[in-house]
């Protein structure tokens, strides 16, 4: 079977990790990993080849920041290009226009149109417009039938039509139609064709020209393969297009023709489609796609988080310490609790990992954070002195700490005995990411077992 | 019904055009749109790497995938070593026949056994092709002298029955179904009207589901036992119908309705569009490393009554490579 996005990308975090800059050569091998992924989620390869070609200019001399290791903050490369490829932010239907508004819908036989057009419809309806529905596939059997009960079931008024009709006889009336009848937004769901069927192309092309709709859409299947580019190539340049579409994205979460349609296209993917019920249509979002291709979007919000979060100084303060091996007192253990707390706790850090990252780490250590909390309560109740230097704490120091935090003796000594294996084994650390921090406080840490 | 209506007369088919020749032509249109395929990448040029780099992209882009499209450079590597290769059209050749040895285990040709009625169960994604695969396997059964009965199976897409309808209509066969029922008691009646009114083969539509969809595979799953409940045995093959566009999720679509209904064949279609359907090649290679070759039973290239063919690896390959 495939290995999953996820699978390749935390192998990147793995071999680049420790590592601490991006370099030419450490980049090249996670860059091979990336090409691959990328095609096996169905990029086009025109487009995975410019891709890589941008991520290495970014990534290369790029800093790391904080915690993480230089194969997350190539991910984070990764995620940035990935969604500026797909064009940063969403873009909304554009209606603006004297009603009606039409909404021509073309593609490959099988993309979605005509349960795209349902979706679309409910859509509209729920902003309260008045949605007429036409169909102009008279050549799939009952292509019209089913556009007929799709309407019914959005809610949108349909026009019936014969396959006998000429699509743009139908085009015409149903424009008419909705003119008279004052419908707001008139969508025209049409037959597949093939992009090099240059009759049917010249038909849609026709189509186009007696409508001026005000957005053409293009629907794309996500888990189409690597001619996406041809068919979407094909398309835009007979059409006009304003938009895509991109339907049954919950049958593949990689998705890759996502990337190269708007590549190609240069036009917004508007509207994603998930299911056959007439709720499976969503806005679409580039970063939340770029964090879907990569099977891994947490880490950037990790990346953010670290940002936001973590006190640069009083991090890189004790980062100079744990390099040392030798200074670091309770005083930095309880910042980094904090540091940690901030970032929503351990558990939640733990989410935020790659699944392999987190495996490394070890399962269910997540686990007590109420230990931890007992400990920052065992640390709060030393006095500045005794935080500084742990060698002070002597017996009666102890039960007053104990007193003072509510825990039994036996758990001050345990966090003194810990504290000292910790600060051992802090001189083996040198430059370490977050994950050998981690996999370093194993059973130091009350709650790490 | 007349054919203007349906819309399929007006499409220009050219009735002479043998069946190579109308899969070279679609094929075709790929090469030119990559700007030359790769019997054009091949012509007279010397063998060197930038000709294998030219080959990987030229394979990667047919949908070969990276594993299949590896194996298959590494095979010719170690050809153009071993065989002392210099020149592109030797190394076509070797292609072709390394293509060849990797795709002919995929023929086999659909048998109707003797069990009355024979029950052929049709799978696949959202728009895929199904219904349309069927409608042209009916006709291409009908040619082998069976009759025909199709159970409208998709009880749940709107219009899908209709759309059945209409193909039976075309052919003259009756059509089995019922708007919005269980999709395994459609099947069941389908194989009791079948018996009853003594026809040879039940061709059986299903819902178009997607792998991820699990209650959906659930339910295949059970149209499949209801199938052997009106008839032990049944279903005798059940074909998964591939859209040629589709790219590496065509292996997860495989293994995943593999999983959940044992499939015996697929069927390939939309291969007259620019796609070229190499996924099959990277199917084949996985199927083949776990020793359960999963054959291709037809392709499809076209949208009418008659665009269904029995696959043939030589001309598939050839309509690739030349």
């Amino acid at each position: 079977m495939l290995e999953t996005l996820t699978g390749r990308f935390a192998r990147i975090v793995k071999t680049i990790r420790g590592e601490a800059r991006l370099t030419e050569a450490n980049v090249q091998d996670a860059l091979r990993e990336v090409r691959i992924a990328l095609l096996e989620a169905d990029c086009a390869l025109p487009v995975v080849k410019d891709f890589i070609a941008a991520v290495r200019e970014k990534a290369l001399g790029a800093e790391v920041i904080g915690s993480l290791t230089p194969g997350q903050a190539l991910v984070g490369v990764v995620h940035r290009e990935l969604t500026r490829l797909m064009g940063e932010a969403n873009v909304a239907l554009d209606l603006a226009t004297q009603p009606p508004a039409v909404i021509l819908m073309a593609g490959l036989q099988g993309s979605g149109k005509t349960t795209t057009t349902g979706k679309l419809a409910r859509h509209l309806i729920e902003q309260r417009k008045r949605v007429l529905l036409v169909s102009c596939d008279v050549y799939r059997p009952a292509a019209i039938e089913q556009l007929k009960t799709v309407a019914a079931q959005a809610g949108a008024e349909f026009l019936p039509t014969d396959s006998g009709e000429a699509p743009a006889a139908i085009a015409q009336r149903a424009l008419e139609h909705a003119r008279t009848r004052y419908f707001d937004v008139l969508i025209v769901d049409t037959a597949g064709r093939l992009a090099i069927d240059e009759a049917m192309m010249r038909e849609v092309r026709e189509l186009h020209g007696l409508l001026s709709p005000v957005e053409t859409l293009f629907v794309v299947d996500a888990m189409q393969g690597q001619d996406a580019v041809n068919v979407a190539k094909a398309f835009s340049e007979a059409l006009p297009l304003t938009g895509v579409v991109l339907t049954k994205l919950d049958g593949d979460a990689r998705g890759g023709a996502a990337l190269s349609v708007r590549r190609v296209t240069g036009r917004p993917i508007k509207f994603v489609g998930t299911g056959e019920k007439l709720s499976g249509l969503e806005p679409f979002h580039p970063e939340r796609m770029a964090s879907r291709i990569l099977g891994m979007g947490d880490i950037v919000s990790l990346v953010e988080e670290a940002h936001k979060q973590v006190d640069l100084e009083e991090a890189q303060r004790v980062a100079e310490k744990l390099k040392k091996g030798k200074g670091f007192d309770f005083e930095d253990f309880k910042s980094q609790i904090q540091q940690m707390r901030k970032m929503g706790g351990l558990s939640a850090l733990m989410d935020k990992l790659p699944a392999q990252l987190a495996g490394q780490i070890g399962p269910g250590q997540t686990g007590d954070e109420r230990q931890m909390r007992r400990v920052e309560g065992i640390i709060d109740s030393m006095t500045p002195a005794e935080r500084r230097r742990p060698e002070l704490i002597k017996a009666s120091r102890k039960r007053r700490i104990a007193a003072g935090a509510g825990v039994p003796v036996q758990e001050v000594n345990r966090l003194l005995k810990q504290f000292e294996q910790m600060q051992k084994m802090m001189k083996m650390m040198k430059g370490g990411g977050m994950a050998r921090l981690m996999r370093g406080l194993r059973g130091t840490l009350p709650g790490l077992r | 019904m007349a054919p203007a209506v349906l819309g399929l007369a007006d499409k220009p088919l050219n009735e002479k055009s043998s069946w190579t020749a109308r899969l070279k032509a679609g094929l075709a249109r790929t090469r030119g749109a990559l700007g030359g395929g790769l019997g054009s990448l091949l012509g007279r040029r010397k063998v060197d790497e930038t000709l294998f780099e030219d080959l990987e992209t030229a394979l990667l882009t047919a949908d070969c995938g990276v594993e299949a499209t590896e194996a298959l450079l590494a095979t010719l590597r170690a050809r153009a070593r071993k065989e002392h290769i210099e020149d592109g059209a030797a190394l076509k050749a070797a292609l072709r026949e390394t293509l060849l040895e990797t795709l002919a285990p995929l023929e086999r040709r659909l048998e109707v056994l003797a069990a009355r009625p024979f029950v052929i169960m049709v799978a696949g994604v959202n728009g895929s092709g199904k219904t349309t695969s069927i409608g042209k396997l009916t006709k291409w059964l009908q040619a082998q002298g069976c009759s025909v009965l199709l159970a409208a199976g998709d009880t749940f897409r709107a219009a899908a029955r209709e759309q059945l309808v209409a193909w039976g209509e075309r052919n003259g066969v009756p059509v089995v179904g019922q708007a919005g029922g269980d999709p395994g008691a459609v099947v069941f009646d389908a194989i009791q009207a079948a018996r009853a009114r003594g026809i040879d083969v039940v061709v059986a539509d299903t819902a178009g589901r997607l792998p991820t969809q699990l209650h959906l595979m659930e339910e295949i799953k059970k149209v499949k036992r209801v199938a052997a409940k009106a008839l032990p045995d049944a279903p005798h093959e059940v074909v998964l119908v591939l859209d040629a566009n589709t790219g590496q999720n065509a292996l997860a679509q495989v293994k995943a309705f593999d999983e959940a209904i044992g499939l015996t064949g697929l069927m390939l279609t939309k291969l007259d569009g620019t796609a070229k359907g190499g996924v099959v090649a990277a199917i084949a290679r996985a199927r083949a490393a776990s020793g359960a070759v999963l054959p291709l039973l037809f392709v499809g290239v076209g949208e009418g009554v008659d665009d269904l063919r029995p696959f043939s690896a030589r001309e598939f390959v050839e309509g690739l490579v030349d």
